[in-house]
């Protein structure tokens, strides 16, 4: 039906090796997929554990489930962010920026129990650090030669593809009303699909505009070149609810699928800068 | 009604298919395609660009509710310049939503007509199919990672 002509992807007919690595760090699993020659060798497992301890040293500095970490003494007023660590104040600006990009649907000031402004940069730390640790892991992974790799924390995935002879990333757009099953399925080399709802964990997704929990949409994801931002806009999106489908296509870069509460699945997406960069987007399974 | 949609997306189609050629600089005011549609708002000729749009999600479906069409919103200021959005209504419900109009100055590269609502797979497949590497969706749990779909893609390739 699609009348927009897309590139075909050649599918690769040669298996590459490739290797999954799982840990449980900030509270989600957090899956490491590497594909290439060297997938199986020590020095892919070395830059995935590298991986995974950056994670665990924003985990440390970032958790909120931690009373005495650094942030949880902000939160509380123990410490003032501008005394914070500076790793701490560039999330802090990243989420003043965020809340710019998204017309306030996304904020790391929200009022307590106390009816005191609390910062919590969650809703922003958990795509930034698995990015940045991408980011991190591909570099190493440079050195071993051209290698693919994914990384799924908690529903939330980064790819990237060094390689041409090999098939790219599918990702599936999770049903949330059944979770067994995907509603969409989509290609891509390289970029980020971050998915924000109710599903898992019921509704925790607070709307900075009105204090209360977002129900306008039983999930939002948006596909986008960074993890960070399509994280971000995908909780912006959910909180913003059927208001979010223009305002994706709002977003250079972004591509979006919103379940409404009727089940109903809408898609949007807005202009590329690069339009090849999408244009790699196709559709299979 | 069923032929009407059909022919309307055919023609859409063909206009894609048409503007797939157009050319860096020049700025086109689309012919108005939607004109069957009921309810359509058409952009202002003297905007900048005007494309057509193509939905993955257009219905077929036969029946029709008051308000369905096309409508276009109200110009929205972007850090890259203007960007205005035209919203598909069928059967009462926001189908899609596109930017007809967008900066292109800054752009004469670009071939503006190339963005795509992404092709993404409309039908539902079970997420078990083998050959999906990774499930987006709300975030999962630590306990309920091993129930997950991702636990099983995750398992089929640890070392």
């Amino acid at each position: 039906m699609s009348a927009v002509p897309v590139t075909v992807v050649a599918q690769a007919t040669r298996e590459v090796p490739r290797r999954a690595f799982v840990a449980q760090i900030m509270g989600l699993p957090m899956s490491i997929h590497v594909r290439g020659p060297q997938a199986l060798g020590t020095g892919a497992a070395a830059a995935v554990e590298a991986a995974f301890a950056a994670l665990r040293t924003d985990e440390a500095m970032f958790s909120t489930w931690r009373p005495d970490s650094p942030v949880s003494r902000i939160k509380d007023g123990r410490d003032r962010l501008v005394d914070a660590h500076p790793r701490i104040r560039h999330v802090a600006a990243l989420c003043e920026l965020a809340g710019h990009r998204t017309g306030g649907s996304f904020a790391a000031w929200l009022p307590g129990a106390d009816g005191r402004q609390h910062f919590d940069p969650t809703g922003l730390v958990k795509g930034w650090a698995v990015e940045q640790a991408f980011t991190a892991l591909l570099a190493d992974l440079r050195k071993l030669g051209p290698h693919d790799a994914l990384i799924c924390a908690g529903g939330d995935i980064a790819v990237a593809c060094s390689r041409t002879d090999t098939p790219s990333w599918v990702v599936a757009v999770e049903d949330p009303r059944d979770r067994s099953r995907s509603l969409r399925s989509l290609e891509l080399r390289t970029g980020a699909v971050a998915t924000s709802g109710t599903a898992a964990r019921g509704k925790h997704i607070v709307d900075p505009a009105t204090g209360g929990a977002a129900d306008g949409l039983l999930s939002a994801t948006v596909i986008g070149p960074k993890l960070t931002w399509a994280d971000v806009y995908a909780t912006a999106a959910f909180v913003k609810g059927p208001a979010a489908l223009p305002w994706i296509a709002t977003l250079s870069d972004h591509a979006g699928v919103l379940v409404g509460t009727d089940g109903a699945v809408s898609t949007v997406a807005a202009m590329t800068a690069q339009t090849t960069r999408w244009s790699s987007l196709a559709s299979t399974v | 009604m069923k032929k009407i949609v059909l022919a309307v997306m055919t023609t859409i189609s063909g206009l894609v298919m048409l503007f797939s050629y157009h050319t860096s600089t020049q700025s086109v005011a689309a012919p108005t395609p939607e004109e069957a549609d009921t309810g359509n708002t058409q952009s202002d000729a003297g905007t900048t660009t005007t494309a057509p749009s193509a939905t993955a999600s257009a219905s077929s479906s036969a029946s029709s509710s008051s308000g369905d069409g096309t409508y276009t919103g109200d110009a929205v200021e972007t850090r890259w310049g203007t960007v205005q959005v035209e919203i598909t209504v069928e059967n009462g419900r926001i189908t899609s939503s596109d930017a007809v109009q967008f900066p292109s100055e800054s752009r004469k590269d670009q071939q503006i007509n190339a963005y795509a609502v992404p092709a993404l797979n409309a039908e539902v497949v079970q997420a078990q199919s083998a050959s999906i590497d990774a499930i987006s969706g709300a975030t999962v749990t630590s306990d309920g990672y091993i129930e997950s779909l991702q636990s099983a893609i995750d398992a089929a390739h640890l070392g």
